[in-house]
């Protein structure tokens, strides 16, 4: 049987109310490594907590910030968060409109996924503000003294741009799961059910709901596409459209796309390992799925080293001294161990997911997976810190590692993630069980139209050329709805 | 209210958008810093601690690079392995260059730092929410960030009463700077207004200019050409704009320049090189 899973995308037999039934069951009874890993990440999201209700009371001072460093791991974490989360809209809008099948099953947890590391994200510009209880003054609200934002500002683009993104990849999400919520609905019993039955909108699957259904969700797919790139070109210009050495940097836009699906991929490969073993999925997320995932972490993973390489050689032959400088200091200077970290970490260990066997064994994606999300984090950290450390005036230069308050907050940040997520998986399908039924019907199609396409070519080959007609070429599109 | 006004004057701004470092200026204050003769006694940046409530942080916080010296005397070395003393530093008081094309205004999320007609950068305290952002894009890195609330302990009994009433105490989380003394210009602006003249050249004094023993700083309005500053301005051959000045480079009287001027950021702080005959 494993044969046959690792063969294709999806065991095209699977009934569909086994389907349900296992995904069902996926909400109710995990494994252990489940609910160690909550207690991990609110032991950790605890300690965040703590952290920062201090530094609220004390000021930032609290996370070891300086003058040259103005802005540290909070910023780094930040990109990292919001580069995060754009591999889901990778997964289910892009690939969604290019027809990419093999994504049904893992779509739904990578587009939660974007929704929580958006909500996690969105918390460190308000824990790096210094007054952080006049964040709202960031927003265009009325105001009796006719005061506005500053519309030039990056920071305010920011703004808009995550709260825009958030809102819709979270309506994303709820509208994917629409019909899924009234299959739970008819099968669970309890609060359950009237969570599922308030949620699934009055679903019932007849064709006029299913048509409007699917136009929504291809429209909002399409919304949410060039959104998605604008929110990290628009998160590169807080570093792009300063003067400082090593962030004015045109390439920035595409740059932070790149690195932003690159570690979305790694952090989908992640969860997908985490998911597969704490929720027994090994028959919908099947190997063959993780590594087309992994194909396309790879890819990425290129086009990200290139524009980084494109970064440094255009600083190089730019030989503009300040960036240049920088540069430098980054390769040799007290943050080179980071820096090399970095290299290593996004640009050697991509090659490994080149051998089918390491792309085909979980354990190994694992560890792969975490580090090239290392590299990612350690990325934004090498684009923040060390222009900072190494600007202009040559008498504020300092190097910093920020201080344990600092560490508390990045750290709790995953815990809180983790519990977002945690929660999410328990809650709600993380296997879209209607496009799973789809999945399965067309391969069971494009299985049948091979056969007879065959057939159609021996009888063909056999009776000397018959007047060519019958067969239907495969792949016809006009297999619709589950 | 806002929009009407914003479809009223559309031009205007538009003209402030497409034109940089275009702004309609009253006055325009500047600053010439005579490195020849600075000493680098720190008396100005004793004096706008003085004079601008600034934060005594403490030797622990100042180490961690939170000091609060909104006038700083920066030490730099010709020669590292050489002997420091035999040679002497060289000393650079650096301040806020309030920059005719700053570059931490456009940044600020809220607008808290502008530039007045006074060609200053303004810093709105009430306004900040420290982000910050200004200070990272500032490349004389002459932004300050009260990083704890200092006032706690800056300024034990009875110290607090050497405070100047004429400006606030700023608390945690706010961004501040040099502001080339604006509450003494306020009050000069006030007491000419009241005499019904215009303000004249040494009306304003700031504190460092005015604590300085050898007279090393000249504070004054550029636009007013018979004032101090703006003859030294013109002796020296260099303009208020943006853009890199030519210069005569064959004469040695002519000594100024301004710091990062190949940024095109404008400061308003002319510096006037040091020279000294190494043979002497």
């Amino acid at each position: 049987m494993s044969q046959v899973i690792e063969d294709k995308v999806i065991d095209e037999k699977l009934e569909w109310s086994r389907i349900n039934a296992d995904v069902i069951a996926s909400m109710q009874a995990p494994r252990k490594a489940y609910w160690i890993t909550v207690f991990v990440c609110l032991t950790m999201f605890l300690c965040a907590i703590a952290a920062e209700i201090y530094q609220y009371k004390m000021g930032l001072g609290a996370a070891g910030l300086n003058n040259p460093h103005m802005w540290d791991m909070y910023i780094a974490t930040f990109v990292f968060w919001i580069g995060m989360s754009h591999a889901g809209t990778l997964l289910s809008a892009i690939l969604h409109i290019i027809h990419a099948q093999w994504r049904k099953p893992i779509y739904r947890f990578a587009e939660a996924m974007t929704t929580f590391s958006l909500m996690t994200a969105g918390f460190f510009p308000m824990i790096h503000l210094g007054r952080v209880w006049n964040l709202y003054w960031v927003l265009p609200y009325v105001s009796d003294r006719g005061i506005w934002p500053n519309f030039r500002s990056p920071l305010v683009w920011d703004a808009f741009a995550i709260s825009t993104y958030l809102s819709s990849s979270a309506l994303f999400l709820f509208i994917g799961m629409i019909p899924d919520m009234a299959i739970l609905r008819d099968h669970t019993t309890g609060w359950r059910k009237k969570l599922y039955g308030i949620l699934c909108l009055g679903w019932r699957g007849d064709d006029r709901q299913w048509r409007n259904f699917r136009r929504t969700y291809m429209l909002l797919a399409c919304f949410l596409i060039p959104l998605a790139i604008s929110v990290h070109s628009i998160v590169s210009s807080d570093f792009a459209m300063s003067i400082m050495p090593g962030w004015h940097v045109t390439t920035f836009p595409p740059y932070f796309v790149a690195g932003a699906l690159y570690s979305g991929c790694a952090a989908i490969m992640t969860l997908f390992v985490c998911l597969r073993y704490f929720f027994r999925m090994e028959e919908y997320m099947t190997l063959n799925i993780m590594e087309k995932t992994t194909k396309l972490t790879f890819a990425i993973a290129m086009v990200w080293t290139y524009l980084n390489l494109i970064e440094f050689s255009a600083t190089w032959y730019g030989h503009n001294i300040y960036d240049k400088e920088v540069l430098i200091a980054k390769a040799t200077g007290p943050y080179a161990g980071v820096f090399w970290t970095m290299i290593f970490c996004g640009m050697v260990v991509p090659f490994t997911l080149c051998f089918q066997k390491l792309r085909r064994h979980m354990p190994t994606m694992f560890v792969i997976s975490i580090l090239l999300n290392l590299g990612m984090y350690v990325e934004r950290w090498m684009i923040v810190a060390p222009t900072l450390a190494q600007a202009h005036s040559p008498h504020q230069w300092d190097v910093l590692w920020g201080s344990v308050i600092q560490w508390a907050i990045v750290f709790g940040s995953f815990g809180w993630f983790g519990l977002l997520f945690l929660v999410f998986v328990k809650l709600f399908p993380c296997v879209s069980m209607y496009e799973v039924k789809e999945l399965c019907f067309h391969l069971k199609h494009e299985i049948h139209e091979e056969e007879l396409a065959k057939k159609h070519a021996a009888t063909k080959a056999a009776g000397k050329a018959e007047e060519g007609s019958g067969g239907r070429a495969p792949g016809t599109p006009g297999l619709e709805g589950a | 209210m806002s929009f009407k006004n914003i479809l009223e004057n559309f031009s205007y701004y538009r003209r402030d958008a497409e034109d940089g470092g275009h702004h309609e200026y009253d006055h325009r204050f500047g600053m010439t810093i005579d490195l020849d003769i600075c000493t680098g006694c720190n008396s100005c940046s004793t004096a706008c601690y003085a004079e601008n409530n600034l934060a005594v942080v403490g030797k622990e916080r100042f180490e961690k690079g939170q000091a609060m010296h909104w006038m700083r005397v920066e030490r730099y070395w010709d020669n590292i392995e050489g002997d420091y003393a035999e040679e002497g530093a060289k000393f650079l008081p650096m301040l806020c260059q309030n920059c005719g094309a700053a570059t931490c205004e456009p940044v600020c999320p809220v607008a808290a730092t502008y530039h007045t007609p006074d060609g200053l950068n303004a810093q709105v305290y009430n306004r900040c929410i420290g982000s910050r952002y200004c200070s990272n894009n500032c490349p004389f890195r002459v932004r300050y960030f009260n990083f704890w609330s200092y006032y706690e302990d800056s300024w034990p009994e009875p110290l607090n009463m050497q405070l100047n009433p004429d400006l606030s105490v700023r608390d945690k989380g706010v961004m501040e700077k040099c502001t080339f003394c604006i509450q003494r210009i306020r009050t000069a602006k006030d007491k000419a207004q009241r005499e019904e003249r215009v303000m004249a050249d040494g009306d304003v004094v700031t504190a460092c200019a005015q604590a300085c023993p050898t007279g090393a700083i000249v504070f004054g309005d550029t636009m007013d050409p018979d004032s101090r500053v703006s003859k030294l301005w013109e002796k020296h051959q260099v303009h208020r704009g943006p853009f890199l000045q030519k210069k005569d480079k064959t004469n040695e009287e002519i000594r100024g320049y301004r710091i990062f001027d190949e940024l095109n950021v404008d400061p308003s702080i002319l510096y006037l090189e040091r020279v000294r005959d190494t043979e002497v």
